[in-house]
């Protein structure tokens, strides 16, 4: 009896897994095609980018530039016992701007873009806004989908490049005003520890997060159920399938630039 | 013109059949008016002949084209012959009314400056709403949002409307004038209504022809003078609004 109760359970789990993989596959494609077909609304595009990208700026500045604080902080505890703090500035660098910028940029604007576009798609969902687009001989998709993954497609890149940034600049207070490492020599160790291909993995790794939060939130946005509730549902269940795949693709990123930029 | 025909259209939700085995043709120009209790699959139904919603059995074919077999970019075509008005309205809430109404004008057409004004204006004075294109759908009451949907489904003069509970939660003197819109708009337009109501005067009102729909099925069709003398024991208690009868006696046993 339990273990029919457990397949049951495994059984219903699994389907929904494959729904939600098959749904999510379907939409990304129609979305990538779509994103070729004229007409390009730019209006749209520019609006999604202002929401996603101009509003977002100070909170990803913040949050990049207390990483970058603590980062320095953290390495330094352990650059002192080894006496080589003259390190601290490579290391921030390079961990902000391969790993860290990237992440924590994605993360937030999956906190804070992707939920509100779950919000806003599902309240649309709800009140038959969607099945009015459709009637009125709009394709949804197409109208609602396409902006916000071309916009936070281009902006992730660019916030990343701005949280790259802030963060070192978090590392320079502390090394230069805490720890009495000299400005210059702060700024010529960072930059001269940074090649180009860190900056572009970070940069690829941040389109891809941006195209992983535009499609979990519109997908999760479009197959709300059950009004308000359901939009709280799916906002919830949009964040926490972003933040997972956003992680699971930085993994899967991280190696493969391991071997193909050894 | 266009004629709507709904052919052995099934669907299912989950477990329920909410469509079984439904027929129903709709002449061009005429008017219909389904009926039926709420969650009975009216809106179901309208969401089919619009497609919306992909019967699992069946098909719904306009002028003899299978909405199904068309591709994306023909279906999209004939979607700009016809319209819908949702029960809610269905406004979009980021647009100002202006933009509502005109949205396939400006979507599809690209147009701008006076000459959309004009349309967006024309729509809103046959509604009774003139001058408020530039509020937005959060400042209008329940039934002010649904004569704007009215407005924005009549603004591309479509040859077929379909009306979603058109007169339902508004006060008698609105619905009355909707009635009475959406009747010149098959006098004067000649157009195609098909109109989901529980509304019973407003059936009478705009109805050529009315048809039941209960568990799933047609189960009676005619003029308003026929459904109205009908010995049919559903159909008498629905439209009479009595408590006791069949409907209420009746279990879901058709699932």
């Amino acid at each position: 009896m339990l273990i029919r109760k457990i397949e049951d359970s495994l059984g219903q789990r699994a389907r929904v897994f494959l729904g939600f993989l098959g749904g999510i596959t379907t939409l990304a494609f129609q979305t990538i095609c779509l994103t070729m077909t004229p007409p390009y609304k730019r209006r749209r595009i520019f609006e999604q980018s202002k929401k996603a990208g101009v509003d977002s700026f100070l909170i990803v500045s913040l949050i990049a530039f207390f990483i970058g604080v603590i980062f320095s902080f953290q390495i330094a505890y352990l650059m002192r016992q080894l006496s080589a703090e003259m390190y601290i500035a490579s290391i921030v660098a390079l961990s902000i701007v391969r790993e860290l910028g990237p992440v924590i940029t994605a993360l937030i604007v999956a906190g804070r873009v992707g939920a509100s576009i779950t919000a806003e798609l599902g309240s649309m969902q709800v009140t038959e806004q969607i099945d009015a687009l459709t009637t009125l001989a709009t394709n949804p998709i197409k109208y609602l989908v396409v902006p916000r993954f071309v916009s936070l497609s281009l902006m992730l890149p660019l916030l990343t490049v701005f949280a790259d940034m802030v963060g070192i600049l978090g590392g320079w207070l502390i090394c230069v005003f805490k720890l009495g490492i000299p400005s210059k020599m702060y700024m010529t160790i960072a930059f001269d520890s940074l090649q180009f291909k860190d900056l572009f993995t970070g940069l690829v790794k941040a389109m891809f997060f941006g195209m992983i939060i535009a499609f979990v939130s519109c997908y999760e946005g479009f197959n709300v159920e059950g009004g308000a509730e359901g939009v709280g549902k799916a906002t919830t269940q949009s964040v926490v399938i972003s933040f997972i795949l956003i992680i699971a693709c930085d993994c899967f990123f991280t190696a493969l630039f391991y071997f193909i930029f050894p | 013109m266009r004629t709507i025909e709904i052919r052995h259209v099934t669907k299912c939700f989950n477990t329920k059949r909410v469509l079984n085995d439904v027929n129903l043709t709709v002449e061009k120009g005429s008017t219909l008016v389904v009926i039926g209790r709420s969650g009975c699959g009216k809106s179901v139904l309208l969401k089919h002949m619009m497609g919306i919603l992909q019967p699992d059995a069946g098909s719904v074919l306009i002028d003899g084209r299978d909405l199904w077999q068309l591709a994306p970019k023909d279906l999209n075509e004939l979607r700009m012959h016809m319209n819908m008005v949702f029960q809610g309205g269905a406004l979009f809430d980021s647009l100002t009314v202006g933009e509502n109404v005109g949205f396939e004008l400006i979507e599809h057409y690209g147009m701008t400056g006076v000459q959309l004004f004009e349309r967006v204006e024309e729509a809103l004075s046959l509604v009774g709403l003139s001058g408020i294109g530039n509020l937005m759908p959060s400042e209008l009451s329940g039934g002010m949002r649904k004569r704007v949907a009215l407005a924005r489904a009549i603004c591309i003069k479509p040859e077929i409307i379909l009306y979603d509970e058109p007169t339902t939660g508004i006060d008698p003197i609105t619905a009355d004038a909707i009635n009475e819109l959406i009747r010149s708009l098959h006098d004067k337009l000649n157009v195609t209504s098909i109109v989901v109501t529980h509304d019973m005067k407003s059936a009478y009102k705009v109805a050529d022809r009315i048809a039941m729909l209960f568990n799933g099925k047609i189960i009676a069709e005619g003029t308003a003078r026929e459904i109205q003398n009908t010995t049919h024991p559903v159909v008498h208690q629905f439209i009479n609004g009595l408590a006791k009868g069949p409907i209420t006696e009746a279990t879901d046993s058709f699932i």
